[in-house]
């Protein structure tokens, strides 16, 4: 059995998660602090690849990215390099497709910050890269965790867009997903059958983690409920 | 001068104007109601709110000055400021928090020396490693106030750092903090709506009302003679009536219908005049200073006998000693006496 499938959407699907990271962070970072009215008209374009057909993703970065396209075509006259049809045209797909789950969900953990806890590292005298880094983002590490994974998972099961701007060659743009639904166009049931089984098995593992990473994180970054003082803390000395 | 303040900030209807100044090793009290713009203040002073016109300076630095456009940031301040919730960083542990406000010492052996000697001289010796979550209210406090202290801070901005503590601990926490201000000798501003904390803990006290912050006074000066009656309402004064001025020592009480005599001059520009309850006894009809009063209700309290009383068309407030309880119970109309120098002349 070829395992090049498992292998191409493993790699396209963390070389995705790294990039939508960072740039969920970025935007959910900077978009939590915009005023109102913005910040809805970001929210809502950067939450529409969520919603839309991937297919309609496709079709639109087939419009930018195409050979004959704007950015498609500088590329390819400046570095003769072509943007689609590769196995890395997959991870424009599913960057695309997953980072509004990214996003979403580290904008919500970011709102939850406390941000007294920033403002007293500030007057402490720290950094604000030390700050955030150190302070903010293990606070929100629950949701970033979650939402990490939540896009890795995605990533690894895009199908649409990755059909369209990547295509199916076997051996070179084929992914699990692509190879479950050529293999079930040419009759190859039982071969359908085995990737349809490693995806769950892949899928499953990756949930049972957020699971288990959640239990943890939600142990030692709960939420302080700060304890009813009690008579002992009078006494200082005593502890 | 230590500390220099006078900024404006608008938000929305609210107006904050505060101006006061902080001798070196003094504590100065922010005294005022809540939602009066004090913790605004400070976050002023630390640079996490930007005023909108006016200058700070503290130890002949400038930190802010909106003609020069002058705004250090709050790392470059050297002010400290423990939040009302202490703002400890709950991902680590008490030794990490602590030593987080020391990163500006190179040294690493000098940052845990100093770090050690603070968890010492502050009780927190076996709780290094624990989390804050762990903490009580006041040992989540006293790792605030290390991590503070081990930043040599030139300036220490407390924000009612008592109002999370119950009233049993609270005594104790004061007179600590108390005592470790004075052993630092930093300057300190305490902000609090608790006149009775301020008059403890603090030097001098600046009132702030509706954002405005008036005259500093000694906090001796602000108890016993209070220039505003917004003042003398932080000050605990519950009585007060509008005053209309008969000769050079006799006012008419107004609103109690009563003439009272005063021992000193009354400027054009006093309003109102304000007495504590305790500074009311009861008195025989034909005695001076006295004022004709219905008994509504007593109330028997810890430490004295509230006997709550009707004076023309306000109540007054008049606390008895205990031992005065069963007399008053008894009576359905009471005069009641204040001596001249008692009677608080106030400003609006």
């Amino acid at each position: 059995m070829d395992l090049f499938p498992l292998w191409n959407s493993l790699r396209v699907a963390a070389i995705s998660t790294v990039i939508i990271f960072f740039m969920g962070i970025f935007f959910a970072y900077y978009i939590a602090k915009l005023p109102r009215l913005l910040k809805g008209v970001m929210d809502v374009i950067l939450t529409l690849p969520l919603v839309l057909p991937p297919t309609v993703m496709g079709y639109l970065l087939l419009r930018v990215f195409g050979p004959k396209r704007i950015i498609g075509a500088w590329v390819l006259e400046m570095f003769n390099i072509k943007l689609t049809m590769t196995w890395w045209s997959a991870i424009f797909a599913s960057v695309v497709v997953a980072f509004p789950l990214m996003y979403r969900t580290a904008r919500g953990a970011f709102e939850s910050f406390d941000e007294t806890l920033a403002y007293s590292g500030q007057t402490l005298g720290l950094r604000n890269s030390y700050i955030f880094w150190r302070i903010r983002m293990p606070y929100c590490m629950q949701g970033i965790v979650a939402a990490t994974v939540l896009a890795f998972a995605r990533a690894l099961g895009e199908y649409g867009a990755t059909s369209m701007i990547a295509g199916y060659t076997p051996g070179k743009t084929a992914t699990i997903s692509t190879t479950v639904y050529q293999l079930w166009r040419t009759n190859d049931d039982a071969g359908a059958m085995q990737w349809v089984l490693i995806n769950i098995a892949i899928s499953a593992v990756v949930l049972l983690a957020v699971n288990m990473l959640e239990r943890r994180y939600g142990k030692t970054t709960k939420k302080r409920t700060p304890r009813a003082p009690t008579q002992t803390d009078a006494l200082p000395k005593e502890s | 001068m230590a500390l220099n303040v006078d900024i404006e900030k608008s938000l929305g209807d609210f107006h904050l104007n505060v101006c006061f100044e902080a001798a070196d090793c003094e504590v100065l009290g922010l005294l005022g109601a809540s939602g009066c713009g004090k913790s605004m203040t400070l976050r002023c002073i630390a640079g996490i709110v930007k005023p909108d016109r006016g200058k700070i300076v503290l130890d002949g630095r400038t930190l802010f000055d909106s003609e020069k456009h002058i705004n250090l940031r709050p790392q470059q301040r050297g002010v400290g400021l423990l939040f009302q919730n202490y703002a400890l960083f709950p991902n680590m542990t008490v030794r990490q928090n602590i030593l987080a406000g020391a990163k500006s010492e190179p040294d690493r052996a000098k940052r845990r020396e100093a770090c050690a000697a603070l968890v010492e001289s502050l009780g927190l010796t076996g709780l290094e490693n624990h989390r804050p979550a762990q903490l009580s209210g006041g040992q989540q406090q006293r790792v605030a106030l290390a991590r503070i202290l081990i930043s040599h801070p030139k300036l220490i901005m407390l924000d009612e750092p008592f109002s999370a503590l119950d009233s049993f601990l609270r005594w104790q926490t004061e007179m600590e903090i108390s005592a470790l201000l004075r052993e630092f000798g930093t300057t300190t501003l305490l902000v609090s709506h608790n006149q009775k904390e301020v008059y403890r803990m603090c030097d001098k006290v600046c009132v702030v009302s509706a954002g405005k912050s008036q005259r500093i006074t000694d906090v001796d000066t602000m108890f016993d003679h209070p220039e505003t009656t917004a003042a003398a309402l932080l000050a605990g004064c519950k009585n007060f009536s509008a005053l209309r001025r008969l000769d050079d020592t006799h006012i008419e009480a107004a609103d109690w219908g009563a003439v009272l005599t005063v021992d000193r001059e009354i400027a054009a520009d006093m309003t109102n005049i304000g007495v504590h309850g305790y500074h009311f006894r009861l008195a025989s009809p034909d005695e001076d200073n006295v004022i004709k009063t219905t008994v509504e209700r007593i109330v028997e309290d810890t430490d004295c006998a509230v006997a709550m009383v009707r004076a023309g068309n306000r109540r007054i407030n008049v606390e008895l000693p205990r031992s005065d309880y069963a007399k008053a119970c008894a009576l359905k109309e009471a005069y009641i006496h204040v001596d001249p120098q008692d009677i608080m002349l106030l400003k609006d």
